[in-house]
């Protein structure tokens, strides 16, 4: 029953499915109602307020919160000594929820105070007295790599080494992918260029901070409702670090104001947690906009060096890349992925990527939309350009020379299957974009990027209701769109009009187990689970149709939102529909549901190429995109608006990212721009429209072709950025964000 | 503290709350008045998703003292629609799919609705401009100007003047 | 705190001379609450003067304009009169935060918040604006450059506040004008910004200019080798060229987030000469 990847025929003809259907939650949120993450309340609730380290790096010798419990309407303060043991796999999360002996940057968590005015919680926040030990801090990824770096962790040892250290470092594992001998590639160059380049950290930049209302009984039973891409996460965890039974946390995600990977894990939902049991009342914790920017998981800084080799003829004959990302405090950057990811668009005889995971007095990173891919494909996809230039070759052409392609070894090991990197390639070529004539200090930059997309734990339940309408829950947080999608997948297959379908996302205690969005993986996977779960009620469905008429099942068949007899051999009966079905499902064996409870395999990588103008102001290093195209490959757009809007939304981060956004960090190791004001994400008038083309490549991996198109998106505008500046400028930025000051300079001006 | 009296109007209905001198008007909508369609994003006024009207004019509602909205007439999201019929700026929004998370939405749209109060055809720079306050994160604005110039353009179509567009309400 | 919404002038000077702790005055409040917020200010006392008529009004007479302390950036935009006699005062005014913030913001706030990137305060200065000043003694009037005497603090005395900004009336064949550079397109603080405002005579030579800058020292500067570089001349590329050599070195700015301090140096050259084209079509009439 469950569609198998190879065996099951893809469906390639479509009634719901590629249409731009209204969404579910539309009217709620052009109208206000729809309840975000803040917009929670509960009887009786207390506001939660966190204490955070000013100090990059600090012992924390005492805390005392004798003055702060005597302030009249505190209810609870608590401390890391409110957390106790838990398992391994969450040690880091308690540590980073709450600091233990040691501040490990600045806004690490210290303590919480809930009380019943926020006026009364910021009054005691300044009653607790912290005894700190200034320790020498690290913030920057080179720095910290050096022998003479202050060591933050003296238990890491460096993993993946041939031998592992006798001493603790900041390094905490190296990884290394690819295949062929490089040395010998790059002797077979006509020109090798390589060169470092460093880019800072970002944010992933939601508008709603991170929020949550928890509330737990004193019967040890509990509740947390909160803005997250994973509530089953955060029962997980949250149950795990307050030593509760999973079943005993009940989490309801919010409607979500953006999350981009920076929701796929807990911040302040454990405190919030910990907070309403000592004060045995709900607890509500909402972080502020500087809080967010300090201690919540931006990006990795990254340094990286590039080295490619490339003949006249533009084929590329060797690449290797070091990628050095430093992850916050605690180890776990996405250095291996951007390590995967670095060359995946080539087909290279001889590649190889090597990754360092590195630790500093920054936030614990989290994922930020394709993590660690963007900066290698910066990295990559400049050298590469800069080839191009030097060899007087076709961006584009040298491109689809060395493209992967279906079955081509990728450059981190598997083999591709169906893939559409080829396709975006061409689309960008034939298109009116790649003719159109610059100006003075104008230049058109090109580059590519890919993101793996994943399957993961899925369960899915579609309930028929008596008067035949569908109600489909999920576990997936809808992020981009995703329960228009996902509705109008199941009612494709049950042949059925969307609006029978009302797609919701269930709470823990009403689903089996799901992994958190992320991975672009909702579409894919809760599209998959929706449409098995919807053949699944198909199936049933046809049981009670043979059972009404009295013939087998086997000579039932579903078309068209209905039963039918199979053949003409099966007997005269009249279709029915499925609401006829419903109607009569108490008298015909009970309530109808279909479930799909997977672990879902078969995701499919998705490529993008990107193409933008741009015009530098050579007076003032002012970049202007004057124009950008995305050609990214979705597999099969189920709701084409949504997909552009993923396309777009993507390479406008890419472009803030580029530009302007980055952590600056003091001498001192505290950050000075945590606010939208310094922390500077693209305005409107920043931009043009974002043009976007969807090539579809069918995915083999799903019954309708779907590839997830979330992360690609954010993965080439980096590069294709930068090299659009060297073509206005006649200059290579090597390092991001390409802020007017460093173009200036690079242009000699300064 | 001293609590203070504020007696306004939001939406048309006569309203009266208390607050402390240093809430703001956002505090006072979400927290007092259970009106949590104006959303906090950053409280610093960089944002623009607490955007509301206040005597016809765009603020955001987190840089006003709850105190200052005496005696002012005060527009909010959940005043837009006129019962359930739909401000064209809401549909055109919900047509463009001009909304991916839609924390911003709110404040997009007020701030639409301010300008197409004021200037029937405007460029697009003139909308990129006005809204250039307003922050959002997961649209890269694209369908956002777009559904803002197709409203522009409806409503300057002759002899269909949308009642929720001229609409004044009456002070009791 | 304590929140007041005085009615007249006189019962703001009152409050204001007679208050204990930390006061602070509330106009549009867009520096205000967001320094409250941040905790950098906690006024036990705010003075909400909104409620004062004569301070929301922009009044127009021989001497010049009068700008209401209370009067928003964006009704200064929507007093035709006033943007055409000033479209440089009222262009940097309107630069300020977003078009919310417009809605809100005045220029005395953004003058008395004494930040030295401020955006309305170089142009103020080009315009030989003057801000007047009304306390417990009576009024004064003093140039709006002599008002910052360091980053955050003004020269105004206990139970002082400003009244209003007065723009002179605009002398024939004058043109202001105000730019700013920012990394993006709004919403920025300042890096540079450069007002300028010249004057002609009949056959196109200037005869007097002001040339100030801003978020390129401690407080606004007025340059006055920069306005020596025009007058005389026809304001054509050499003198532009020399108004530019004569802005940045007069620039003394610092390295922080928002900027270094070469690229302030050598943009203080650049806008002050885009400025001075502007400020010098705007007088000769064109536009």
């Amino acid at each position: 029953m469950n569609f198998q990847p190879g065996k099951d025929t893809l469906k390639r003809k479509f009634k719901t499915v590629g249409t731009r259907t209204p969404r579910p939650d539309g009217l709620d949120k052009i109208t206000g109602r729809a309840r975000f993450g803040a917009d929670m309340t509960a009887p009786g609730m207390l506001w939660g307020l966190i204490l955070r380290s000013p100090h990059a790096h600090a012992r924390i010798k005492n805390i005392d919160t004798s003055k702060a419990e005597a302030v009249n309407g505190v209810h609870a303060i608590v401390t890391a000594d409110d957390f106790g043991p838990c398992p391994d796999d969450v040690l880091d999360i308690r540590e980073n929820i709450m600091a233990r002996e040691k501040a490990l940057y600045d806004g690490h968590a210290v303590a919480a105070v809930a009380a019943t005015s926020r006026a009364a919680a910021r009054q005691a926040l300044k009653l607790i007295k912290v005894d700190y030990e200034v320790l020498p801090h690290v913030t920057d990824v080179d720095e910290a790599m050096k022998p003479s770096a202050p060591v933050i962790n003296n238990k890491l040892f460096t993993k993946g080494l041939d031998k592992t250290p006798r001493k603790p470092s900041n390094v905490a594992e190296r990884f290394e992918f690819g295949h062929g001998d490089v040395e010998s590639g790059f002797k077979q160059a006509d020109l090798v260029i390589e060169h470092t380049f460093k880019t800072e950290a970002t944010h992933q930049g939601y508008i709603e901070p991170h929020a949550c209302l928890a509330s737990m009984g004193a019967d040890g039973v509990g509740d947390i409702w909160c803005c997250t891409q994973g509530h089953f996460m955060v029962r997980q965890v949250c149950s795990a670090l307050l030593g509760m039974d999973a079943s005993a946390l009940r989490v309801t995600a919010s409607e979500i104001g953006g999350g981009f990977g920076g929701k796929t894990t807990v911040f302040i939902e454990p405190v919030a947690l910990a907070l309403s049991l000592k004060a045995n009342r709900p607890v509500k914790v909402v972080m502020s906009r500087s809080e967010v920017l300090r201690a919540s998981g931006p990006t990795s800084s990254t340094s990286i060096d590039v080295k490619i080799g490339m003949k006249k003829d533009g084929t590329i004959t060797a690449g290797d890349a070091t990628l050095r990302y430093q992850g916050g405090a605690f180890p776990g950057s996405a250095v291996p992925y951007g390590a995967m990811a670095a060359f995946a668009c080539y087909d290279l005889k001889a590649v190889r990527a090597v990754g360092y995971d590195v630790i500093a007095n920054r936030p614990k990173q989290a994922a930020y939309r394709a993590p660690g891919a963007p900066m290698a494909a910066y990295a990559v996809e400049s050298v590469v350009d800069e080839l191009c230039k030097e060899l007087n070759l076709d961006p584009l052409d040298v491109r689809l020379k060395n493209a992967s392609s279906d079955g081509s070894k990728a450059s981190y090991g598997p083999n591709f299957d169906v893939i559409g990197l080829r396709a975006t390639l061409e689309a960008a070529k034939a298109h009116p974009h790649y003719k159109a004539r610059l100006g003075p200090n104008q230049g058109r930059g090109v580059a590519c990027g890919f993101w793996f997309n994943f399957g993961g734990e899925t369960s899915v339940s579609l309930n028929v209701s008596a008067d035949g309408t569908i109600g489909l829950s999920v576990g997936t947080p809808d992020i981009g769109g995703s329960r228009a999608s996902i509705g109008n997948m199941a009612a494709e297959e049950l042949g059925i009009s969307h609006d029978k379908v009302r797609c919701i996302i269930a709470d823990t205690a009403s689903l089996g187990y799901n992994d958190v969005t992320d991975g672009s993986r909702v579409t894919f996977a809760s599209g998959l689970a929706a449409i098995n779960a919807a053949r699944d009620a198909i199936g049933k469905m046809c049981e009670r149709a043979a059972g009404i008429w009295g013939i087998p099942v086997e000579a039932v068949t579903w078309e068209d939102g209905a039963a039918r007899p199979s053949s003409p051999n099966a007997g005269k009966h009249e279709p029915l529909t499925l609401a006829d079905i419903a109607a009569q499902a108490g008298a015909t064996g009970g309530p109808i549901s279909g479930h799909c409870e997977i672990n879902a395999e078969g995701a499919g990588v998705s490529f993008a190429t990107h193409m933008v103008d741009t015009e530098v102001d050579p007076d003032t290093g002012y970049v202007k995109i004057l124009r950008y195209t995305v050609f990214q490959d979705a597999g099969k757009a189920v709701h084409p608006s949504y997909v552009e809007g993923q396309f777009q939304g993507g390479a406008v981060q890419g472009i803030g990212w580029a530009l302007n956004e980055e952590y600056i960090y003091g001498k001192d190791g505290t950050l000075q721009n945590a606010g939208f004001l310094d922390y500077r994400i693209p305005v409107a008038s920043d931009l043009p429209m974002i043009d976007a083309v969807i090539i579809e490549v069918p995915n083999p991996g799903h019954p309708y072709g779907v590839r997830g198109v979330g992360e690609t998106s954010i993965v080439p505008p980096l590069a294709a950025i930068s090299n659009s500046v060297s073509g206005a400028a006649g200059v290579r930025m090597t390092q991001l964000p390409m802020s007017p000051p460093k173009v200036l300079k690079a242009l000699g001006r300064i | 503290m001293f609590q203070i009296q504020v007696s306004t109007s939001i939406n048309g209905d006569d309203t009266e709350f208390s607050c402390e001198a240093d809430e703001t008007l956002l505090d006072v909508l979400r927290d007092r008045l259970g009106m949590t369609g104006s959303k906090e994003g950053c409280g610093t006024g960089d944002c623009g998703a607490c955007s509301v009207i206040v005597d016809g004019r765009l603020v955001c509602s987190c840089l006003m003292l709850g105190a200052e909205a005496q005696d002012r007439e005060i527009e909010t999201i959940e005043g837009m629609a006129d019962g359930t019929e739909l401000h064209p700026l809401q549909q055109k929004f919900l047509d463009h799919a001009a909304l991916q998370c839609g924390v911003c939405t709110p404040g997009f749209l007020i701030a639409a609705k301010s300008l197409l109060e004021r200037n029937d055809d405007p460029t697009e720079e003139e909308v990129r401009y006005w809204l250039a306050g307003n922050l959002c994160r997961c649209t890269g604005y694209d369908k956002i100007v777009r559904a803002v110039l197709d409203t522009a353009k409806d409503m300057r179509k002759p002899a269909k003047t949308t009642k929720a567009v001229a609409k004044k309400r009456v002070k009791a | 705190m304590q929140y007041h919404a005085p009615a007249t002038i006189k019962d703001a000077v009152k409050l204001l001379a007679s208050s204990k702790g930390s006061t602070q005055i509330l106009a549009g409040g867009t520096d205000l609450l967001v320094r409250m917020r941040s905790g950098f200010s906690e006024p036990e006392t705010i003075i909400d003067i909104k409620r004062i008529p004569p301070m929301c009004k922009i009044a127009r007479d021989g001497k010049g304009f009068s700008i209401g302390a209370a009067v928003s950036s964006a009704e200064m935009s929507e007093n035709a009169a006033l943007a055409k006699a000033w479209p440089g005062v009222v262009e940097s005014a309107a630069l300020i935060g977003s078009t919310q913030v417009q809605g809100r913001a005045t220029i005395a706030g953004n003058l008395c918040n004494a930040s030295p990137a401020a955006d309305s305060v170089p142009a103020m200065v080009a315009a030989s604006a003057k801000a007047l000043i009304r306390g417990p003694k009576g009024k004064r009037k003093v140039a709006v450059e002599k008002i910052c005497k360091s980053p955050g603090k003004t020269i105004l005395k206990k139970g002082e506040l400003i009244e209003a900004i007065l723009l002179p009336a605009k002398p024939a064949r004058t043109g202001d004008a105000y730019l700013r550079f920012i990394p993006r397109t709004e919403m920025d603080i300042a890096v540079v910004g450069a007002g300028v405002c010249v004057t002609l005579d009949a056959k196109g030579v200037c005869t007097a200019a002001r040339v100030s800058l801003g978020a390129v020292a401690p407080t606004v500067l007025l340059v006055a080798s920069a306005a020596k570089a025009l007058i005389g001349t026809r304001i054509d590329d050499a003198a532009l060229d020399a108004l530019a050599a004569a802005c940045s070195a007069a620039a003394r700015p610092i390295d922080d987030k928002r900027g270094t301090k070469e690229f302030r140096i050598h943009v203080a050259g650049v806008l002050a000469r885009r400025a001075a084209i502007i400020a010098r079509d705007r007088a000769l009439g064109k536009s």
